[in-house]
C-alpha cells in the first residue's frame, strides 16, 4: 500500500520550503510533470482492477489536487514576494525637488484692466484704442482746452520736437483723445484698423491705454494707465453715469457695500463735471476700501461738453452722453495693495511674483474677477 | 488757498461749524485738501491767573505761584522772571503734552516743592518761534477759557480751486456759493465809493494786450506802519506774512475778494506817468542777430529781491516815460517803488491784466505769486472799480490820508453774454427733477440775472458759456446726491464678445506667456536714446523735448532694451534667472500708423542646479515657448529663415519666422554680446519679438464649427530614415518635402537625431527622421510601404540633395 498521506506530507514540506519560483517549478515537474511521481501514480490506476481503482482512485486524485493547489498557492506567494522585492528596490527619495519650472505671472495692472474690461463688457461696452503719440487737436483742442489755458499746464505734457510746419506732437496725457477719434464723423480712413474710427451714435466704448505726464513720486509715474469710458445716445443723463460708476465699483471691488460719493468737479471736456469718491479708511497707514470715515477719489467724469460734441460733428441738441476716466494702476493698488506706483514699472522679479497673477486667473462671470 | 471760519463769517451769516462748511464746500465742487487747526494741539491748555508768586525756598531763579485755574487754586513752580501776582497767562495741567518742548507733564517736586502743572511760554505753545517768559494775556480773560480761543487761533480750511472758478480764490466767492447751497445768507457788499478830494495827478497809459483796464488813485498824507492785530492775525491765519499796513491791505483784498492790487510809493516814482506795456528785452538773445536789439537787456529787480530779464511776451509796468520797469504787471511789483513805513503818498493800482499774458509772464519768470495765480485764471473784469474803493476805504481807516479822484483808463472785456435757457434741459441733461422756480432761485443766488428764457452770468463767471454750464450750477447746488441712479438702456451687443481679434490676441498672449513661465513686465515707452539706437531707433522726431530724465527721453523702437536692462538689474540684486515678457507698443515714427504692438520675451537662463542634471540648449526651450505662443494666437505655419536677423541678434543663433518671403512675424534667438555689453548686462540672453499686428486673421472669420474629424480605424506605422546631407543644410528643410511626398498618408515627420563624425563623410551630416504613416482606407501591403519609402527618399533628394545613408 502506498502511503499517500506520507507523499502528500513530504511534497507539502518541500513546496513550503521552495525558495523561489524555479525551485517550485522543479518540484511541480517532479510531482506533476509528464513523468512525475504523482503522474505515474495516476497512470497506475489504469492497471488496477475496478475494485482497487474505486479505493485508490479518489486517493490519488485527491493527492494530485492537493499538491496542485499547494503549488499554486506557493507560486502566488512567491510571485507576490518577488514583486514586493522588486518594488522595494525601486524606492526613490520623494523629498527631492521636481524639475525646475519658472512661475509665470500676469502683471497686476493688466489683470486689473482685464477685470475692468470684463465688468464693462457685461454692461455692453466695446473697446476702442488710439495711438500714444497724439497731436494737439485730439489731446487738447477738440477736448475744449482753450489754447494757452491753465488747464493745459496742469497736464504736465511731454512734447516731441517741432516739425516742418511748426507743429509739435505730444504723448497723450489722457485716454480722452480716443473719445474724439471714436466720435469724429468723416475722418481720415487711412489709419491702421486698430485705431478707433469715427462711428455714428449710439456709442458705448471703453478705452484702456498708456498715458503720460511729467510727474514722478510714490503716487505718480511719468507713464501710467487710464481707462476711459464714453456713452453717447439721445437721452443719456447724469443719473445713468452715476448708476454705471456705482455698478462698476461694486463689481470691481467684489462687494455690494462700497459706499460712494458723487461730487462736482471741473474738467474742460465735460459739463457738468464730477468726481466719485469711495469710502475708505486711511488710519492704519494703508488705504482700506469700503470702511472707515474717509473718502478716496477714484474717477473723474461728467457729461460730454457740447463743444466736444460739436468739434466731432455731433449736434449737442440731438446727442448727449457721459465720459469717465479711471487711473488703472491706482485702482489696482487700491484693490490689491501695492503701495508705491513706481514699483509697477520696475520689473523686479520678486515684486512680479508677489503681486502678479496666475495665467488661469482670468476674470470669469462664474468665478469672480480674480 | 486757505481761509478761516471767522473770515467767512464776514461775508456769510451762518451758524455752521467748520465741518459743516467743509462738507458743503466739497459737495458744491470745492475740494478741501485739509483743515489745519493750530489750536487742536492746545486743547488741554486754558487761561489761568496768578494770585500770588513768592521766591522758591531752595532756588534763586524759581518762584512758587498760587494760580487760579479751571482745576481750582493750584501751587505751581515757575522759572519765568515775569511770573507775578495778577498776571493772566496759560496753564497746562498734569498729563498735558507741551508741543514746544515735547514733554508730557508729570507731578513731581521741583527742588522740594511739588508743581501741580505748568505756566507756559509762547514758544512752548508753538505760537511763536522765540519768547521770553510765560505768556502775558489781557486781564479781562476768564479763567478756564481755552487758550486757543484766547490766542485767536483758528482752524484754516485749505482747499484746491479748479481753473474754471477764479472767483473762489476770494472768501466772498466761497460765501456766495455756500449761501446758495443753503448754509447761510450772503451779507451785503460792504464796499462804498470814496469821494476824491483832488484830481489824480498820475497819468495812466495801457497797452490792451497787457492790461484791459487800469484804475489808479493817489492817497496822500498816509501814515504807514505795522497793521493792527486783527489784520495781522487774519493774514497769519491763512499763511501770509504781515509787512506793513499798505501792503497788508492789498494782500487782504486779494484773499477776501480775489482782487489783487498794488501800491506804489509816489515819492519813488519817476515822472507822472505809469504805463502798462509789453517787455522790451529779448530773454534769449539770438546768435544770428546782426546787431543787438536796443532793449535786449531790459531787467527788473522784483519785490522778491531777484532780477528778471523782461522779454517781449511779458507784461511790464514802467514809469519815467515808459523807460523804467517798476513791476511785472499782475505778477509782482518792483523793489524800486515798493511801499515802506516811510511812505506818505501812495499810488494805488487796481487793474485787469490779460490772463494768458499773465500766465505766460509767470511761466517765463517762474513766479507764482497770489496775484499771478488769480490774474492768470481771470479776475472779475468789473473788479478794478470796486477794488480800488475797498482798498481806499481800508487805507483811510488804517493809515489816514486824503484820496484823489479815481482815474480809469481802458475798458473791461465784454461781460458774459446772455444764454437762452429752456429749464427742461436741466432734467434732460442731469436727470434731476427740479422745478423752474427752484432753478431760478439757485441761479439768482449765484449772481445770475434771470429774465424769462434768458439767463446772464455775472461778470465773475466767465466760465459759464452755455446751457450745459447752467445745468451744472443747478445740479451742484441742488446736490449730486439727489441724481437719480438710472440703469443704462439695453444695447445690441456683438454676439461673439466685445473684443476685436487683435484685442483678444493681446489678452491671450499675456495669459499664454504667463502659463509658460514668463513674468509680465510693464516698462516705460521711452528709454535712453543710445538704447533706442542699439535697436534701430533713436530718430530725432521721437526724442522728447522735455523728458523727465535723460534715460527716459526717446520713444522705444523695441521693448528689448528695457527687458534686457530689467533682467540685468534683477541679476545685480542676486536674481539672475529671468523670464520676462511685455505686450506693448513700439514706435517706428510719430504718426499713428507708426505704432505697432509687440509681444517681447526675454530669457536669461540661470536655472538653479538640479540633482537630475537634464539640461538642453535653452534656445530650443525659448523656441518652444515662441511656437506655443503663436499657436495660441492662431498663427498659420511659418517658415524659419536664418541669417537675416537684425544686427542686435547673435548671427549664428537667431532666426526669423516668416509668412511667405516678405512678412516677418517674429524674430528670435540669442542677443548679440555687443548689445548686452552696451546695456551692462551679463549674457547669454535669449529673446523673441512677435509683431502681433502682422499675424493674419484666420480665413474663416466667425465660423465656430471645426472641420469634421476623420479618425482612421487602422494602426499607424512608423518608418525611420537616415539621410546624408551637406553639413550646412538646415535639417528642418528636410521635413516639408518628406511630408509632401504623400500628404494623405504621412501624418508627421520628426527629426530625432543629427550626427556628424565617424562613419559620415566629411562635410556631411546624418539626419535621422521618423515618419509616421497613417493608412486611411486599408492596411498597406509591403509593396505599398516600399513604394512610399521610395517616394520619401526621392523627395528628400530632390529638395536638399539628401541621400539615404547606406
Amino acid at each position: 500500500m502506498t502511503d499517500y498521506a506520507k507523499i502528500a506530507q513530504d511534497l507539502d514540506q518541500r513546496i513550503a520550503g521552495a525558495a523561489d519560483l524555479a525551485a517550485l517549478e522543479a518540484i511541480r515537474v517532479e510531482a506533476l510533470g509528464k513523468t512525475g511521481s504523482i503522474s505515474e501514480l495516476l497512470k497506475s490506476l489504469g492497471r488496477m482492477s475496478p475494485d482497487e481503482r474505486r479505493v485508490e482512485g479518489p486517493q490519488i486524485n485527491g493527492l494530485r489536487d492537493g499538491v496542485a493547489t499547494h503549488i499554486a498557492r506557493r507560486k502566488a506567494a512567491l510571485e507576490a514576494a518577488e514583486l514586493d522585492a522588486k518594488l522595494a528596490s525601486e524606492h526613490v527619495d520623494l523629498t527631492l525637488p521636481p524639475p525646475y519650472e519658472r512661475k509665470g505671472r500676469v502683471h497686476p495692472t493688466m489683470q486689473v484692466l482685464d477685470e475692468m474690461i470684463a465688468v464693462f463688457a457685461d454692461l455692453g461696452f466695446a473697446l476702442a484704442e488710439g495711438p500714444d503719440i497724439e497731436d494737439d487737436f485730439h489731446n487738447f483742442t477738440a477736448l475744449n482746452f482753450p489754447p494757452k489755458h491753465p488747464a493745459r499746464e496742469m497736464h504736465d505734457t511731454f512734447w516731441l520736437p517741432e516739425d516742418e510746419k511748426g507743429e509739435r506732437k505730444l504723448l497723450r496725457t489722457h485716454t480722452s483723445p480716443v473719445q474724439i477719434r471714436t466720435m469724429q464723423q468723416g475722418q481720415n480712413r487711412t489709419l491702421p484698423g486698430w485705431i478707433a474710427q469715427g462711428q455714428a451714435p449710439p456709442i458705448r466704448v471703453i478705452v484702456p491705454g498708456r498715458t503720460y505726464r511729467s510727474d514722478s513720486d510714490a503716487t505718480h509715474t511719468p507713464m501710467f494707465h487710464q481707462l476711459e469710458g464714453l456713452v453717447i445716445d439721445r437721452d443719456i443723463h447724469m443719473g445713468h453715469l452715476k448708476w454705471t460708476l456705482d455698478q462698476f465699483i461694486a463689481r470691481y471691488f467684489e462687494t455690494p457695500s462700497v459706499e460712494t460719493r458723487f461730487r462736482p468737479h471741473h474738467f474742460p471736456f465735460t459739463e457738468p463735471s464730477a468726481e466719485m469718491d469711495v469710502r475708505c479708511d486711511r488710519s492704519g497707514g494703508d488705504v482700506k476700501i469700503g470702511q472707515g470715515d474717509d473718502w478716496m477719489e477714484i474717477v473723474g467724469c461728467g457729461m460730454v461738453h457740447p463743444n466736444v460734441l460739436r468739434n466731432c460733428g455731433l449736434d449737442p441738441d440731438e446727442w448727449q452722453g457721459f465720459a469717465f476716466g479711471f487711473g488703472v494702476d491706482r485702482l489696482g493698488s487700491l484693490k490689491y495693495g501695492m503701495p508705491d506706483l513706481r514699483d509697477m514699472f520696475a520689473a523686479d522679479l520678486r515684486w512680479l511674483q508677489h503681486y502678479g497673477f496666475s495665467a488661469f486667473q482670468a476674470p470669469n462671470p462664474a468665478t469672480g474677477l480674480s | 488757498m486757505k481761509f478761516t471760519l471767522s473770515w467767512l463769517k464776514e461775508h456769510l451769516d451762518t451758524t455752521a461749524s467748520v465741518d459743516e462748511v467743509v462738507e458743503a464746500m466739497t459737495m458744491a465742487g470745492l475740494e478741501v485738501e485739509h483743515v489745519e487747526d493750530p489750536g487742536a494741539k492746545l486743547a488741554a491748555f486754558t487761561v489761568a491767573k496768578i494770585v500770588e508768586a513768592v521766591q522758591h525756598p531752595n532756588a534763586d531763579k524759581l518762584r512758587v505761584c498760587q494760580v487760579d485755574t479751571k482745576d481750582g487754586r493750584l501751587e505751581i513752580v515757575c522759572g519765568a522772571p515775569n511770573a507775578r501776582a495778577g498776571l493772566t497767562t496759560v496753564y497746562a495741567p498734569i498729563g498735558a503734552y507741551v508741543p514746544g518742548s515735547g514733554v508730557t507733564l508729570e507731578a513731581r517736586p521741583v527742588r522740594g516743592v511739588v508743581s501741580n502743572g505748568m505756566l507756559c511760554s509762547a514758544k512752548e505753545l508753538e505760537v511763536a518761534e522765540e519768547s521770553e517768559g510765560i505768556m502775558e494775556l489781557p486781564d479781562g480773560l476768564a479763567v478756564g477759557q481755552p487758550a486757543a480761543q484766547a490766542l485767536g487761533l483758528e482752524a484754516a480750511i485749505d482747499f484746491e480751486v479748479t481753473p474754471n472758478r477764479p472767483d473762489w480764490l476770494g472768501v466772498r466767492g466761497i460765501a456766495r456759493d455756500l449761501a446758495a447751497a443753503g448754509l447761510g445768507t450772503l451779507k451785503p457788499d460792504p464796499v462804498k465809493p470814496v469821494a476824491g478830494a483832488f484830481p489824480c495827478p498820475i497819468e495812466i497809459k495801457v497797452d490792451g494786450e497787457v492790461c484791459r483796464v487800469f484804475a489808479g488813485r493817489l492817497i496822500r498824507g498816509v501814515k504807514n506802519g505795522p497793521s493792527p492785530a486783527w489784520l495781522q492775525q487774519r493774514l497769519v491765519s491763512v499763511g501770509l506774512r504781515p509787512i506793513n499796513a499798505l501792503v497788508d491791505v492789498t494782500n487782504l483784498i486779494t484773499y477776501d475778494r480775489a482782487r489783487p492790487l498794488h501800491v506804489y510809493d509816489r515819492a519813488k516814482l519817476v515822472g507822472d506817468v505809469i504805463e502798462a506795456r509789453l517787455g522790451r528785452g529779448s530773454a534769449e538773445p539770438s546768435a544770428d542777430a546782426p546787431s543787438p536789439a536796443p532793449h535786449r537787456d531790459e531787467q527788473l529787480i522784483a519785490l522778491d529781491g531777484k532780477t528778471y530779464d523782461l522779454s517781449a511776451e511779458m507784461s511790464v509796468i514802467a514809469d519815467a516815460g515808459g523807460e523804467r520797469p517798476i513791476g511785472l504787471g499782475g505778477v509782482m511789483g518792483g523793489e524800486s517803488t515798493g511801499c515802506s513805513e516811510a511812505t506818505t503818498e501812495v499810488f494805488l493800482e487796481s487793474a485787469w491784466f490779460d490772463p494768458i499774458r499773465t500766465a505766460q509772464t509767470g511761466r517765463i519768470t517762474g513766479i507764482t505769486s497770489d496775484a499771478q495765480y488769480r490774474f492768470a485764471r481771470g479776475v472779475d473784469p468789473e473788479s478794478p472799480a470796486w477794488g480800488i474803493e475797498q482798498a481806499t476805504q481800508l487805507i483811510l481807516e488804517l493809515c489816514g490820508g486824503e484820496p484823489s479822484d479815481v482815474k480809469v483808463v481802458g475798458a473791461p472785456p465784454a461781460p458774459p453774454a446772455a444764454i437762452a435757457f429752456d429749464r427742461a434741459y436741466v432734467k434732460k441733461l442731469s436727470g434731476l427733477d427740479v422745478g423752474p422756480p427752484r432753478i431760478d432761485e439757485i441761479l439768482t443766488r449765484l449772481g445770475f440775472a434771470v429774465d424769462g428764457d434768458s439767463v446772464t452770468p455775472p461778470s465773475w463767471r466767465r466760465d459759464v458759456e452755455g446751457k450745459a454750464d447752467l445745468v451744472e450750477e443747478v445740479a451742484r447746488i441742488e446736490g449730486f446726491d439727489s441724481l437719480p441712479e438710472t440703469p443704462l438702456p439695453p444695447i445690441a451687443r456683438p454676439p461673439g464678445g466685445v473684443l476685436t481679434l487683435r484685442q483678444r490676441r493681446m489678452r491671450d498672449a499675456r495669459r499664454a506667456m504667463a502659463a509658460r513661465g514668463y513674468a509680465e513686465a510693464l516698462t516705460w515707452s521711452f528709454q535712453r536714446r543710445e538704447w533706442a539706437e542699439l535697436f534701430g531707433g533713436g530718430d530725432a522726431r521721437l526724442v522728447l523735448s522735455n523728458p523727465i530724465a535723460a534715460d527716459l527721453s526717446t520713444m522705444r523702437p523695441s521693448a528689448l532694451a528695457n527687458l534686457i536692462d530689467a533682467a540685468a538689474r534683477n541679476a545685480r540684486k542676486g536674481f539672475p534667472d529671468a523670464a520676462l515678457f511685455e505686450v506693448g507698443p513700439n514706435f517706428k515714427g510719430d504718426e499713428p500708423g507708426d505704432q505697432w504692438t509687440a509681444v517681447t520675451a526675454l530669457l536669461a537662463p540661470h536655472s538653479p542646479k538640479h540633482w537630475a542634471h537634464s539640461e538642453g540648449d535653452p534656445l530650443f526651450a525659448l523656441k518652444a515657448d515662441l511656437l506655443a505662443l503663436l499657436e495660441e494666437l492662431g498663427a498659420p505655419a511659418l517658415q524659419v529663415v536664418q541669417g537675416q536677423n537684425a544686427g542686435w541678434w547673435h548671427p549664428g543663433r537667431s532666426a526669423r519666422l516668416q509668412l511667405g518671403p516678405k512678412v516677418v512675424i517674429a524674430e528670435f534667438g540669442e542677443l548679440h554680446p555687443r548689445v548686452l555689453k552696451a546695456l551692462d548686462a551679463e549674457g547669454p540672453m535669449l529673446a523673441f519679438e512677435v509683431s502681433l499686428d502682422a499675424i493674419p486673421e484666420p480665413k474663416k472669420k466667425g465660423v465656430k464649427t471645426k472641420p469634421a474629424l476623420a479618425l482612421s480605424p487602422l494602426m499607424p506605422l512608423t518608418r525611420d530614415f537616415a539621410f546624408l546631407v551637406a553639413a550646412d543644410t538646415p535639417a528642418g528643410d528636410l521635413l516639408r518635402p518628406i511630408q509632401g511626398a504623400d500628404k494623405a498618408l504621412i501624418a508627421e515627420a520628426r527629426i530625432f537625431d543629427v550626427y556628424a563624425g565617424a562613419g559620415v563623410p566629411g562635410g556631411m551630416k546624418s539626419v535621422a527622421v521618423e515618419v509616421l504613416v497613417q493608412p486611411r482606407e486599408k492596411t498597406l501591403t509591403d509593396a505599398e510601404i516600399e513604394a512610399l519609402s521610395a517616394r520619401i527618399v526621392a523627395a528628400a533628394e530632390k529638395a536638399v540633395g539628401a541621400k539615404l545613408r547606406g
